[in-house]
């Protein structure tokens, strides 16, 4: 072992070090954002809860009218899919996007630049939503009624949204919904009820339930959207934390390998010394 | 003792009310409506106006809301807003702000933006007069 192998080793040690220093402080933004991110989902849950059950009770209980966001179509599908804005955070992106079925004509509504990136030349509907880091609940109410009508004229005849649901701090699972048409699933009460409902509408049923929808993809959207970047946050988190951990670990490796080329240069020049001695 | 109702009042950012009231007025986008107990099931898409909700003590609240719908449902009654502030939260000096700002975009906008900018200040009208009317 020569001097300048410990040159090597040293640099190196250096420069993992410097990584580890990147990484440790990404996983700890990760772990400050993250710890929002979860009271944001947890202070929504009660909205998401009552919106559904509300939903739910209007579409069950109705007979006497086909709305367009009831019935099914034939057409093309649009897709919002959520992802990331960054890298850096494991499969985040990536097992998302390997769970998609996408056709070919199909509609992309991307939330998040590496969904746009990944999409490029696609039919992308529009990309005014690209960073997912940036949505508020009013851009999901803007999207919401955009889709609503979208959706009413026909430009697309299905609406799926692809997002991490965020299922604790170290699993996250890439899902896929189908928020239009909205599933109706009759009870016998609505089907006994067939010819008049017993909620009172203003101003009409269908107007109602019309007004209602652009507030149900909205919230849909806006949980979708808190959950994936919970998820994005941990995942970042956890590919840092194991990150940081290799880093150190290769540092323990190469200090060891240092400290024996130490030795070893230490060892061969006492026995040249001992040997040059020897042959005076 | 006064008849009362469960309410729950949501918005994206949490429960904000969970309890009984006695009443709650709430400006429909076909005008203002009161619901008192024992109303019939009923569902109403919400326009931007001033709520008031009467308390199971006979306390008066009233609240800013704009937008979503309210619904009710065997007993229960939903209201599902975007916005919703009691008086006693709203920022005056902001939403007074937020109405110039409103209007100079108005005099200027295009379709679009004038919808847009039109929300805003009948949003920030009602703050200022629920947030006002407190005082």
């Amino acid at each position: 072992m020569s001097a300048s192998s410990m040159k090597t080793i040293k640099n190196r040690i250096k420069s993992i070090k410097g990584t580890m220093q990147i990484t440790k402080a990404m996983e700890l933004v990760a772990t400050s954002k993250m710890r929002k991110a979860t009271e944001r989902i947890a202070s929504s849950k009660p909205y998401f809860k009552i919106l559904n059950e509300t939903l739910e009770d209007i579409a069950k209980d109705n007979k006497d009218f086909s709305s367009v966001f009831t019935r099914k179509r034939e057409g093309k599908t649009c897709h919002i899919i959520i992802a990331g804005d960054r890298g850096l955070a494991g499969g985040y992106n990536h097992n998302l996007f390997k769970s998609l079925r996408i056709e070919e004509d199909d509609i992309i509504l991307p939330i998040g630049r590496k969904v746009v990136e990944y999409f490029d030349g696609a039919n992308i509907y529009t990309d005014d939503y690209a960073k997912a880091g940036d949505i508020k609940i009013s851009d999901c109410h803007a999207m919401g009624n955009l889709l609503a009508k979208a959706y009413e004229k026909g430009e697309f005849t299905r609406l799926t949204i692809s997002y991490t649901s965020f299922v604790n701090v170290l699993v996250q699972e890439p899902k896929t919904e189908e928020m239009l048409p909205i599933r109706v699933e009759h009870t016998e009460e609505g089907m006994r009820n067939m010819n008049y409902s017993l909620i009172i509408y203003e101003p009409t049923a269908e107007s109602a339930f019309g007004e209602i929808v652009p507030y149900y993809l909205s919230g849909m959207i806006y949980g979708a959207v808190s959950e994936s970047v919970a998820s994005e946050l941990s995942a970042r988190r956890n590919a840092m934390e194991s990150a940081t951990d290799n880093a150190s670990e290769m540092i323990d490796k190469l200090s060891l390998e240092y400290n024996r080329a130490r030795q070893a240069s230490i060892t061969q020049e006492l026995t040249e010394i001992i040997a040059g001695a020897e042959n005076l | 003792m006064a008849n009362t109702f469960h309410l729950q009042i949501v918005t994206p950012d949490g429960l904000l009310f969970d309890g009984n009231a006695q009443r709650i007025l709430v400006r429909t986008t076909e005008g203002d409506v009161g619901i008192l107990s024992g109303h019939s099931d009923y569902v109403s898409p919400v326009a931007t106006g001033m709520t008031r909700v009467t308390m199971d003590d006979g306390e008066v609240k009233t609240a800013a809301c704009s937008g979503g719908f309210i619904s009710v449902k065997k007993g229960i009654t939903r209201l599902v807003a975007n916005t919703f502030e009691w008086a006693e939260d709203i920022d005056v000096e902001r939403a007074k702000r937020a109405q110039t700002r409103a209007e100079e975009k108005l005099k200027e906008a295009s379709d679009y933006a004038e919808r847009a900018a039109e929300i805003k200040l009948k949003r920030a009208i009602t703050r200022i007069r629920v947030g006002e009317g407190t005082k």
